[in-house]
Formats: structure tokens, sequence, C-alpha cells
């Protein structure tokens, strides 16, 4: 008896150490880094990250943040690494958890789909000085609706304003009906639909509001979570979509991508020129050409309602934040070939993955932004 | 363990320091959560985390003692086993997961079928007003009764049968129908335990979180209505931690933490004081 229970508890024994063991193969695995109880417990939209893996003792960076940017990032760090010989690990945990670690210096980039505010930027100034926002894609917010026999929904910005103001209550309100002549509206109320965790979309879509609507803008605000007048919250694009998507009467913004792979219909939306534009790859890239012209020269710009004819006015860029000044010199090296990269060729992946590539007045701008760094004090 | 407690309570109260310095007592009532206008009140979240609490026991202490009182009383030793073991089973589902089958399954047939019943039957009752969204307080309390129903079950069925064979037989050989021995003689023995049991429900309702948040609606509203959106303190923290952009932002979110802290702690000690209460009450009955 006492033999066959040693040997039974050495079996198990053996049996666990050799799981532990296990294998050390780069796989992509869920990682929990500072901001733990959410990305953990997000299983709609599961923090992951990526490791290439490299040939030879390549370079190894990381990076930490937005976690729009994520499918896209994997693509092009994994091309990166295979020609470059380096190894990218970006953790999707939320733009704002990526800043902060940006600032610990835990990481050696950041993503963020919304601009640093200035208390981020004196904390990061103080940790390791000036802060670069590179451009690197274009997100664009897509207003889906659930109304069936509707079909483009023609919509402008006072409307969703008012939408989601809640002084327009039910579809067949006037102001709906004005740009919507042949359309047969019912009388369903609007069941209005929002992002309840802090996002970028959000930061575009109430950016959106705010510069179409003074009373949006003294009444709610823009920010990646604000104080909703209205509507129902539900957790990432996909939880927004989902409820869109079952509830008659809903209306919610989420990311184009989630629009177009779950096939929720769009609205178009009026933009500044007064062309009702539907959501697309193309029409991101255009507002981004649009704007191209008067953006500020340190790439932190807000695109939203800007000019041209197919411009789609829910759009906003998403940013790769860097130290301007990066202290190791091999890594530096890296980063500087990685980000332009992503800039350049790396562009050629975007619409695959229903991402907005960057219009070439911006590559050019982001070359520039990537030339001002210096590696170990020193220019490059 | 109370070490654990204090370390917790502690560190909460240092990273929360300008969100009690800014709002003081007053975050306690304030009703707004405004991150771009900086103002930031608990009272929503406390009133959703409570009143979601409490429609989960008020929906599954009857079906728990119920389900304890057949397995114990009525059932036949086989079926009575069969059963315990698939309500520990329910006890064993991840949160998530039943979340998602909320999502999928719980919401659409409220907001469908459930709601607009109700609606229809009583238009002008304030609880049941507003437009049948499907997610809402009754869908969190919904869920948050299935998770409490095994921890309640398990631990009835436990209490129920250490009550001593001499009760009932007692009570039968006054002539006691099997039903009355079982409410006049088990249950009024084993009160203490079974509120014991209701705490112990309470006290994971309280915490629950992923679940919750996604079925709650998470809207920041005091609303009498059972098909309103609202909003709890674990799902708020959840929802709004990573992105936090300003430091009283995070502070206000760590505070509302130790609001939940201090939430949980009041309804546990008023239910050890019932608890208390009642078994010196039945120990007074006492055994013949």
């Amino acid at each position: 008896m006492r033999v066959q229970h040693a040997l039974l508890t050495s079996l198990v024994l053996s049996g666990l150490l050799a799981a532990c063991g296990g294998s050390s193969a780069p796989v992509t695995a869920p990682s929990s880094p500072a901001a733990a109880p959410a990305s953990s417990a997000a299983a709609a939209k599961p923090a992951g990250s990526t490791a290439a893996s490299s040939s030879g003792g390549g370079v190894k960076l990381t990076g930490a943040g937005s976690t729009a940017d994520f499918p896209l990032f994997t693509k092009i760090f994994d091309a990166w690494g295979k020609q470059a010989g380096g190894e990218v690990n970006y953790q999707s945990v939320g733009s704002g958890a990526g800043i902060e670690q940006l600032t610990k210096k835990t990481v050696d980039f950041g993503a963020s789909d919304a601009i640093m505010t200035a208390d981020q930027e004196k904390a990061a100034q103080a940790a390791g000085g000036e802060v670069v926002h590179i451009p690197v894609t274009i997100v664009a917010a897509s207003v889906g609706y659930n109304v069936p026999g509707v079909d483009n929904l023609v919509l402008d910005g006072e409307t969703i304003a008012g939408i989601y103001l809640g002084t327009i209550k039910a579809w067949n309100d006037p102001k709906i009906a004005a740009l919507n002549p042949n359309a047969k509206l019912p009388s369903t109320p609007i069941a209005v639909v929002e992002r309840s965790d802090g996002s970028g979309t959000s930061y575009i879509f109430t950016n959106y509001l705010s510069s179409v609507s003074p009373e949006w803008k003294s009444k709610v605000g823009a920010d990646t979570s604000v104080k909703w007048p209205v509507g129902i919250g539900a957790k990432g694009s996909e939880g927004v979509a989902g409820q869109v998507k079952q509830v008659p009467g809903g209306i919610g913004y989420f990311e184009y991508a989630y629009a177009k792979q779950n096939a929720i219909p769009t609205a178009l939306v009026k933009n500044a020129a007064g062309k009702a534009v539907a959501p697309s790859v193309t029409s991101s890239t255009a507002a981004a050409a649009g704007a191209a012209a008067n953006m500020p020269k340190d790439g932190k710009a807000l695109i939203v309602n800007g000019p041209g004819d197919g411009t789609y006015p829910i759009t906003g860029f998403s940013w790769i934040l860097t130290y301007k000044d990066l202290p190791d010199a091999t890594k530096g090296k890296a980063l500087v070939d990685l980000f332009t990269y992503t800039t350049t060729k790396g562009q050629s992946f975007a619409e695959d993955l229903v991402y907005a590539p960057l219009p070439q007045q911006v590559q050019d701008l982001d070359g520039q932004l990537i030339k001002s760094l210096t590696i170990a004090g020193k220019p490059q | 363990m109370l070490v654990v407690v204090v370390l917790v309570v502690t560190a909460m109260i240092r990273e929360s320091p300008e969100a009690l310095s800014t709002f003081g007592l007053g975050f306690l009532v304030q009703t707004s959560w405004d991150p771009v206008h900086k103002e930031f009140g608990a009272l929503p979240f406390a009133y959703g985390t409570v009143i979601t609490s409490i429609l989960a026991l008020l929906i599954a202490t009857p079906i728990s003692v119920g389900v304890a009182i057949f397995v114990v009383e009525m059932a036949p030793p086989w079926l009575g086993n069969a059963i315990s073991i698939v309500t520990e089973l329910l006890a064993a589902i991840p949160s998530v997961l039943l979340g998602l089958w909320g999502i999928f399954v719980l919401v659409p047939f409220l907001q469908r079928t459930l709601e607009p019943w109700f609606i229809e039957r009583f238009p002008d009752l304030p609880l049941f007003e507003g437009p049948p969204y499907g997610v809402g307080i009754l869908a969190g309390g919904l869920i948050l009764a299935i998770m409490v129903i095994p921890t309640i079950v398990a631990i009835s069925r436990d209490v129920m049968l250490t009550v001593p064979v001499a009760q009932r037989e007692a009570m039968l050989a006054l002539g006691a129908t099997s039903w009355e021995s079982t409410t006049w003689a088990v249950l009024p023995y084993a009160r203490s335990g079974l509120l014991g049991a209701i705490v112990l429900g309470l006290g994971r309702a309280l915490g629950e979180t992923m679940a919750v948040t996604m079925v709650i609606g998470n809207r920041a509203d005091i609303s009498g209505s059972l098909f309103h959106p609202a909003y709890t303190m674990a799902s708020v923290i959840a929802n709004e931690f990573t992105e936090a952009t300003s430091s009283l932002y995070l502070s206000a979110l760590v505070e509302v933490g130790l609001v939940l802290f201090g939430v949980t702690v009041v309804m546990n000690a008023i239910a050890r004081v019932l608890v208390w209460s009642t078994a010196r009450a039945s120990s007074q009955v006492g055994a013949l």
C-alpha cells in the first residue's frame, strides 16, 4: 500500500514537472502587464502580444498600447522581424495603459488612439524627455444602425449629435426624415449604444461631435471616456456592434472593420463639403490626405470633419509614441528602422486588414518626424 | 487573512488621496460621473451594486431553499445526490461564460419576450417603465441569482441535514403532515444556518464583476425601473481602469473600490447581526 502510494505520488509529480518544463517556442500568449484586472478579465477583447520569431540573436523590442492597432501591428511587426532579424513584443492593453508604460519606461514605444494630454506629456517629459507622436494608421468610426427596411441611411453631424444628446428620440423624427426623403422611417424609439470602456474610438467620435455641435461641446466634451447623456454602454467595439445588431432601432459607433465583418449597415455621413460619404478604407485615407496640408508638424492632428469631397468625417489617426531621444544605441537604431518600415512598406498590409493606409503626404511627414529622433544624444 | 485585508485597504487609501481630498464625503452622494468635467460621484454605482444584489437574493432565496428542502426532505437519495452534483456544477461555470450566455440568450429573451410582456400588462407601474433594452437591472439580477443559487443550495442542504431526526419525529408524532414538519420543525431550527447561507450568497453577488458588466447596460443612472440600465462599482472599475487618463480619474476609480469594500463590510455586518439574533432566538427554542 505504501509503495503504491509512493509510486502514484512520484508519477503525478513527474507529470507535473514535465508539463511545467514544456515548450519554449515563442507563441502568441495572453500577457497581463500593468493593467492586470481589465486585461485579464476582458473576454470580449483579449489582451494579446505578438512575438515575431527571429532567425539570429536579433534585437528585442517591446511596445504597448492601443487595442485598435493590434491586428495591424501583429502583421507589420512580424514582417519587419523576418526581414530585419529582430523581434517585437507588442501588448494590446489600451492607449492609456500604453502611455503609462512608456512613461514608466517599461516598454520601448507606446501606441495610442488619443493625443497625450498635457498632464501625461508632463509626466513623460520628466521621465525621459520629449515624446514624439508618429501617425501610423487611420481609424474610422462607422455609425451602424438597425432599422429594418432602411438602406443607405444618411445622417449629418448635427443629427448624430441630437441622437446622442437625446433630443432626437425616434427614427421618424423630422430631422432624420429631411435627410432621407425616400426612406420609410418607422416610429421605433432610437436605442442609443455607446462604449462603456475608455476608448480611442470614443475619442474620435466625441471629437467629431464637439466639432459639429456646440451644444455637445459645452455639455459633454470630448475624451476617451465621457458622461453620455443617453443610451446604454457596451464593452468594446464588438460589444457595441453586438448590441446594435440585437436591439431593433439601435444605433452605435464602432470601428469600420467591425461593421464590415459583421455585415452591419452603416450610415453615410455628410462631411464638411456637404457630401454624404460611407465609411471605407478609401474615404478614411482621403480624410487624412485632405487634412495633410494643414497638419501641424508634430503630427498631433485631429482630422475629424476635415475638408475634401471624398472624406469620411469621423476619422482619426492612431499614433506610435516614442521618446525623442532613444538612449540605447542598438535598440535606437532598430526602433528607427521599425518606425520607418511601419510607416512605409508596412502600410501595404493595411488594406487587407481593413485599415486605411497613410496618404503620401503623411508618410513624408512621418519620415521627417523619424529623422528628428536622436540616438543616445546624437542625431542619426 | 486580517493582514491581507488591512494591506488591501491601506493600498486603496494610498492610491486615492486626490479624490478623497477633492470630493470628501460628497463622493458618496454625488450622482454625476463625468471624466471630461472632472466630476465624480459614487452613488449610482453603489445603488447599482446594492439593487442587483438584493434582486438576486430575492429571486435566488426561494428557489435555493426550495431546492434544498426538496433534496433533503422529499427526494429519494439518488435524485437528491444527482441534483446536488448538478447544482455544484453550476457553481463551477466561469462567470465570463455566464456573461456570454447572458448576452446571447438571456438578454434577447428579456428584450423580445419577457420585458414587452410586463410592459403590456402593467403599463403604468414605474417598476416596469422604459423601453425594453434587454440589458439592465433585471438582467443583472437574474445572472447574479444564477451565480448565487449553488452557494445557497449547498449550504442550506448541509444545514438541514444536521437538524436532529428527533425534531422531525416529534413534530410527526404530534400529528403534523410532512410538509408541516418541514416548515415548523426543520426550518426554524436551521434558520440561522440558512441566513448564513444567504449572507454568503450576498457576498458573492456584491463582488461579481464580469458577468454583470456584460448585461447591466453600463449607464450611471439611478432609476426605479427594473428595465433601466445601471452600473455597478465592480463594473465601472473593470471598464474604465486601463483608460483612466488623469490622476484624479484614476484616484476616483480607486475610491469607488474603497466604497465597494465599505458597502460589502456594512452589508455583511448587518447580515451577521441578523444571523446572531436568529441563532440566539432559535437556541432558546432548543431541543426537546
